[in-house]
């Protein structure tokens, strides 16, 4: 036991706070305003994910990777059935891979406008939130008229899509790229000129590119620190080098250069639809693969960016219809390991903002 | 397509080539025969070194062939051979945009030594691979449970445990109820 120092105060955040966006639970440890330093526990929405997986087929297990990350299920989805097609050698057919794209990256904007609405909330603007769930709703229509599903969409299978196209696809996707890109500008005009929040962001939970890299941090915070990294780019998958856009980077690596970055990126998003849309390949939707979907024995690690990071699966197949072992790598457990480190010597209330910028979901961090 | 033929019976073991190559090469210059294997499987790289040399192996891909990020650190459990674990990690280079598996074998009596002092984020990630399979790593700043509550005993992602066990005394006196179902 070390000595109790009479000025430190212990603060619990959480696990029952509004700010924390979840469950997460920091103990905070206060000198006057200042944070001296932060412990986070999690763990309260652990479901045992990776061990549900090894009792499940592979089929089975897809819906279940849904409700890791539920703001951005499609991107689960998706990186799940890269996995497993990995696993097996096969590829999802041009088509669906286009119509892969699309959903993905509409719902990387989903997820980004809910960050967006609920960063503005804890900060103190209370009117963003009610725009970007106007827009978001029009992302989540497009799900549910594929899928049948708002939020866990289950929208894509092993080896490709269930569902063909719904009549009047192409038209809703279009309308919307029209309508969002204007949307964006008056979240800037809200947000971006304000005064408050820019002195209210800048120079608050700075973590630089090193120091992202030796934590392991990836997506909008590393690319906010400066690194032009991006898998889309990096490594492409499902077709991503087929389009073109743009990796958006800051150098500040403030919570408002995570900002700025994450605006781009939905930008960046509506470009990428937009070429998917107008150009979607016709043919088949699902590949030639077995019923039965056994994959012969080995293990492939395949990672995708998520609108949170990297999200990795490692899948180690004995060759039965159950993976022997599955890991998730999810962004936000590995991004949030920093938060020490950025909140250290902040405020209380910059506490609030760090957390938001970080972007997690709780379901993702404890699985 | 040329007509596929019947598909032979599924291997029982992976069906890997060899890994050649700048990286390959770099680990066995400094590792020598530390280093049992290097394999590609499915175009992804692994090497499958002694346990000893897993760390050093990290260092010298850090500090010498700028692999930056570790990417993730994780564990199999196979409980019917010796040794019984499995332990995996997987790094990256951002300059070269490389990404490499490294794997050893581990005994259920040893204790890996901890990847802190190269890579701070390795310190939940080997939090997590405690908590799951209670393999301890040697050197952590801090191992404890991370998911789990701290009391919990037993590792659930080994696979002597089953699905829907749990620790009845620790739901018992925390939960105040006899079965967690």
């Amino acid at each position: 036991m070390t000595s109790i120092d009479s000025n430190e105060l212990v603060l619990n955040m959480g696990p029952q706070h509004p700010s924390t966006h979840g469950v997460l639970r920091i103990v905070l440890k206060l000198d006057g305003e200042r944070v001296k330093s932060t412990e986070c526990v999690i763990g309260y929405l652990h479901r045992g994910v990776e061990k549900i997986a090894e009792n499940r087929t592979y089929v089975q297990f897809a819906p279940y990777v849904d409700r890791m990350d539920y703001l951005a299920a499609v991107s689960n989805g998706l990186g799940y059935c890269l996995a497993v097609e990995k696993l097996m050698a096969a590829v999802a057919p041009p088509r669906a891979q286009a119509v892969r794209v699309i959903l993905t990256e509409l719902n990387r904007i989903a997820s980004h406008l809910l960050w967006l609405g609920t960063h503005a909330l804890d900060i103190g603007a209370i009117t963003p939130l009610f725009y970007t769930l106007r827009e978001r709703e029009e992302v989540l229509k497009i799900f549910e008229n594929y899928c049948g599903a708002r939020l866990t969409t289950h929208a894509f299978r092993i080896g490709g899509l269930q569902y063909e196209l719904y009549e009047g696809f192409e038209q809703q996707v279009n309308t919307f790229c029209d309508q969002f890109p204007g949307k964006i500008d008056e979240y800037e005009e809200l947000l971006s000129g304000n005064r408050i929040w820019r002195e209210r962001l800048r120079g608050v939970g700075v973590i630089d590119a090193a120091t992202c890299k030796r934590y392991g941090v990836t997506g909008p915070m590393l690319r906010a620190a400066g690194v032009p990294w991006d898998l889309r780019k990096a490594q492409p998958y499902s077709g991503y080098e087929q389009y073109e856009f743009d990796v958006p980077t800051r150098t500040g690596g403030d919570t408002l250069d995570r900002y700025f970055v994450r605006l781009d990126e939905m930008r960046q998003s509506v470009r990428i639809v937009r070429q998917a849309v107008a150009k979607i390949p016709t043919g088949p939707i699902m590949a030639k693969i077995a019923k039965v979907i056994k994959p012969p024995v080995g293990e492939a690690y395949v990672s995708i960016e998520a609108p949170k990071g990297e999200l990795g699966y490692f899948i180690v197949s004995d060759g039965t219809t159950h993976p022997y072992r599955l890991r998730v790598r999810p962004p936000s457990f590995v991004n949030l390991q920093a938060l020490p480190h950025m909140a250290k010597g902040a405020l209380v209330a910059d506490v609030v903002a760090i957390i938001g910028t970080i972007d997690i979901v709780l379901g993702e961090v404890d699985r | 397509m040329a007509e596929e033929p019947k598909p032979a019976k599924a291997p029982v073991v992976m069906a890997t080539v060899a890994w050649d190559g700048a990286i390959p090469e770099l680990l066995r210059e400094h590792l020598g025969g530390s280093v049992l294997d290097t394999l590609l499987y499915l175009d992804q790289p692994f090497a499958v070194l002694t346990l000893a040399a897993m760390l050093p192996a990290l260092d010298l891909l850090h500090a010498e062939a700028d692999f930056d990020y570790l990417v993730d650190i994780t564990a199999v459990d196979y409980p019917k051979r010796e040794p019984r674990f499995e332990l995996i990690y997987i790094v990256y280079s951002h300059s070269r945009n490389e990404r490499v598996r490294l794997k050893a074998q581990l005994p259920v009596d040893q204790n890996p030594l901890s990847a802190v002092p190269i890579f701070l984020g390795a310190n939940w990630l080997e939090r997590e691979v405690f908590d799951m399979f209670g393999i301890e790593f040697a050197g952590h700043p801090d191992l404890r449970r991370i998911l789990m509550p701290e009391e919990w005993s037993g590792f659930p992602l080994r696979k002597d445990y089953g699905i829907t066990q749990m620790d009845n005394r620790w739901v018992r006196n925390n939960l105040g109820i006899e079965s967690g179902q």
